[in-house]
């Protein structure tokens, strides 16, 4: 009789177990949203890349003349995929360099988040000292602006084009030049 | 008949007499014993002479109150003048002076009139000037003395017969760029300064034909043409000559007064020297040109200021101030419609400026701005143009032709309705041939950049519906460039070339719209 309750416990403890993760795991796993592989956002799950890995990428700084972007390959933390990659090489490019090299980015800028559409189209969204910390000039904007469009269309196949976004905004120019409400293509004409 | 007796006829005579020797001694700037004029930036002062033994001296309390001095007599009889810890020791009866421990020669000694010490107006530029703080520019046959750096020019002008025509020409040294407009039955001539250093030589109308009547100062900085009844039209140009900015200002007669030279006609002068050749009557007819608006864009503004160089010049000042002198210059010279986007320091958007030369139909958009660079090398102008993407590059973006839309008065009427951010798009080969004469402008006046014309998908550029370019006159950040761009000098130069290339452009205009057939441009 003892034997037949606590069998009966025990069966009654494991439905119930049962149901509930059914209820709240099974069932939003079967019929929840699938997660799409393009537009994913930038918070999502990343898979920590091996530790050390690296690939090498070309990243652009101001020439000695001040009109121009000259290339210079460095190595850049692998990431998994496209956005991963992304972001690791948008993170170099407005990263702190040391002489000779000089940054057309702002001190301070940082990556705020990062997508990418089926298009190709890269969405990079930058920290307001991106703008509010730009000393001005057309031509200054313009290295500015293509240091980091070139930066992802050089070094990844998958985009196209890129647009900057300050503080999560679109914005319609850096320091009131360079038009930003349309995603820019690579161009090859600002790097010496 | 005469009716005044002959002692009246004396008197009056001699009056006359008097008056004309007044008016000479005016006229050649000589007026020993009056007043000098103190011009700084922000006044205007008067500065009395006592003349003693055929020599000018000021009052030495007058001078301490213009320039701030601080004068004790010694027991000794020494007079002692003080300014920010700089000294100048005189002594009575000694023409020598020690300014700050070295000796100076005046012309003369300070003498004492009752409780006053007078010192020779010399003193002023040979031994207040080392040791005062702003240029002391003492000009005595103008009775000027210039404080600082008032801009004052020395103008003169000379007024010649040329043919059927008259020419003045007017040299303002140190340059200084003058508009000419048409007001009534004078021309004006508004010179870029705080004031004139001026002698007006006198006019003798009939040697001009008559087109000519007279010359006078209206105020500070403008002169005034009188022209006669046969007046028609008038041609004036600018251009740097030596240490001056010249303007030749050209006069001819109506022309239903005086009928067109026949060609080659020789002339009957018995001048010894060719007479210069008449001016070309059809430049001076109203044009039917290609350009007739322009407008400028003194980029930045209210907010936003802009660049801001190492000692603090804005990029919105700059590109204010050489956008008012380019207006007058555009004006004065070529005659056009200028408009600023904006004429004081005020926030004003993108769009708005864009609307401004839209609306206005302007023929030429022009944005002033200067560059900064993370490299502290970098220095000289830039000429950007728009470019597009290549989704936009093509002219399937734009609409194929006019649409017809019904009126209020119940007809129709064709309008072009074109995308705002498109407008450009079919202009860019000509935005690129005024940025190309605007570098050959440039090239030997104003330094440039090391790739002068650049292109890019420019905000402002990308809406203006005509020939537009955005004009980097030079690099703020580069200490030794910001104190040029700062200077009047190097903003005229600036000027003048784009002014050039305004002419080239409007002539090769003229030239392809006389050798196409009309409607092809702006459709206007």
């Amino acid at each position: 009789m003892t034997l037949h309750r606590v069998l009966t416990g025990t069966a009654l403890t494991a439905i119930t177990i049962g149901l509930v993760w059914l209820l709240f795991a099974g069932l939003p796993r079967w019929y929840g949203p699938r997660p799409t592989s393009s537009a994913a956002a930038a918070p999502a799950a990343p898979t920590p890349p091996p530790p050390g890995r690296r690939i090498k990428a070309r990243l652009f700084y101001v020439a000695d003349d001040g009109t121009r972007l000259t290339a210079v390959e460095r190595d850049v933390p692998y990431g998994e995929g496209t956005i991963e990659q992304a972001k690791a090489i948008v993170a170099a490019q407005i990263g702190t360099v040391s002489e000779p090299l000089v940054s057309p980015i702002p001190a301070g800028t940082k990556l705020r988040a990062l997508f990418v559409t089926d298009r190709g189209d890269a969405y990079v969204d930058l920290s307001r000292e991106l703008s509010a910390a730009h000393p001005g000039g057309t031509t200054t904007e313009l290295l500015t602006v293509y240091a980091i469009v070139n930066a992802l269309t050089t070094n990844l196949p998958a985009v196209t084009r890129v647009q900057l976004l300050v503080d999560g905004k679109e914005v319609e120019t850096l320091a009131g030049h360079v038009d930003l409400r349309r995603p820019l293509a690579k161009n090859t004409d600002w790097i010496q | 008949m005469s009716v005044l007796s002959p002692a009246r006829r004396r008197l009056l005579a001699v009056g006359i007499l008097g008056f004309a020797l007044l008016a000479a001694s005016r006229l050649a700037g000589q007026n020993p014993g009056a007043p000098f004029t103190v011009l700084s930036k922000d006044s205007r002062r008067t500065l009395a002479v006592t003349t003693v033994a055929d020599q000018e001296f000021a009052a030495l309390e007058d001078l301490a109150a213009l320039f701030q001095l601080a004068v004790h007599e010694e027991p000794l009889g020494a007079l002692t003048v003080s300014y920010k810890g700089r000294t100048i020791v005189l002594t009575p009866d000694q023409a020598l002076v020690s300014v700050s421990g070295r000796l100076v020669s005046l012309p003369a000694a300070p003498v004492r009139s009752g409780r006053r010490w007078l010192v020779p107006i010399d003193f002023i530029s040979r031994a207040l000037a080392p040791i005062y703080d702003a240029k002391l520019d003492l000009r005595k046959p103008s009775r000027l003395l210039v404080v600082g750096e008032a801009r004052v020019p020395r103008v003169a002008i000379r007024v010649e017969p040329l043919g059927t025509a008259a020419r003045l020409t007017i040299d303002a040294t140190p340059r200084a760029t003058a508009a000419v407009a048409q007001e009534g039955d004078h021309l004006l001539i508004k010179f870029d300064a705080d004031a004139l250093d001026l002698a007006l030589p006198p006019v003798q109308p009939q040697t001009t034909g008559g087109l000519v009547l007279g010359l006078r100062l209206v105020d500070q900085t403008t002169v005034a043409v009188d022209v006669g009844p046969r007046f028609g039209a008038f041609r004036a140009s600018t251009q740097p000559v030596d240490q001056s900015m010249r303007v030749t200002l050209d006069i001819v007669a109506a022309q239903t007064e005086s009928p067109a030279p026949a060609p080659a006609s020789p002339s009957p002068s018995p001048s010894p020297t060719p007479a210069p050749p008449p001016p070309d009557l059809s430049t001076l007819a109203p044009p039917a040109s290609s350009i007739r608006t322009i407008v400028i864009d003194a980029g930045h503004g209210g907010d936003d200021s802009g660049v801001s160089g190492p000692a603090g010049t804005k990029e919105k000042d700059l590109t204010l101030a050489v956008a008012r002198r380019l207006k007058g210059a555009i004006e004065g010279r070529l005659g056009l419609r200028v408009l600023l986007t904006r004429d004081e320091d005020r926030n004003i958007g993108i769009d708005d400026r864009d609307a401004a030369a839209n609306t206005n139909k302007a023929d030429v958009f022009i944005s002033l701005h200067a560059s900064a660079s993370v490299r502290p090398r970098t220095t000289g102008a830039t000429i950007f143009i728009a470019a597009f993407e290549k989704t936009t590059d093509n002219a399937s973006d734009l609409p194929s032709g006019p649409e017809r839309v019904a009126t209020f008065s119940g007809g129709v009427r064709d309008i072009e309705l074109l995308p705002w951010d498109l407008a450009q798009l079919r202009h860019t080969d000509q935005s690129a041939a005024f940025a190309r004469l605007i570098e050959q402008q440039f090239r030997d006046r104003v330094p440039l950049s090391a790739h002068p014309i650049d292109r890019g998908p420019i905000r402002l550029l990308e809406a203006a519906n005509m020939p537009a370019v955005l004009v980097e006159i030079g690099c703020l950040s580069s200490p030794g460039q910001e104190k040029q761009l700062a200077g009047g000098e190097f903003q005229n130069a600036v000027v003048q070339a784009i002014v050039e290339a305004v002419v080239r452009f409007r002539d090769q205009l003229d030239a392809g719209r006389s050798t196409t057939t009309p409607g092809v441009g702006q459709g206007r």
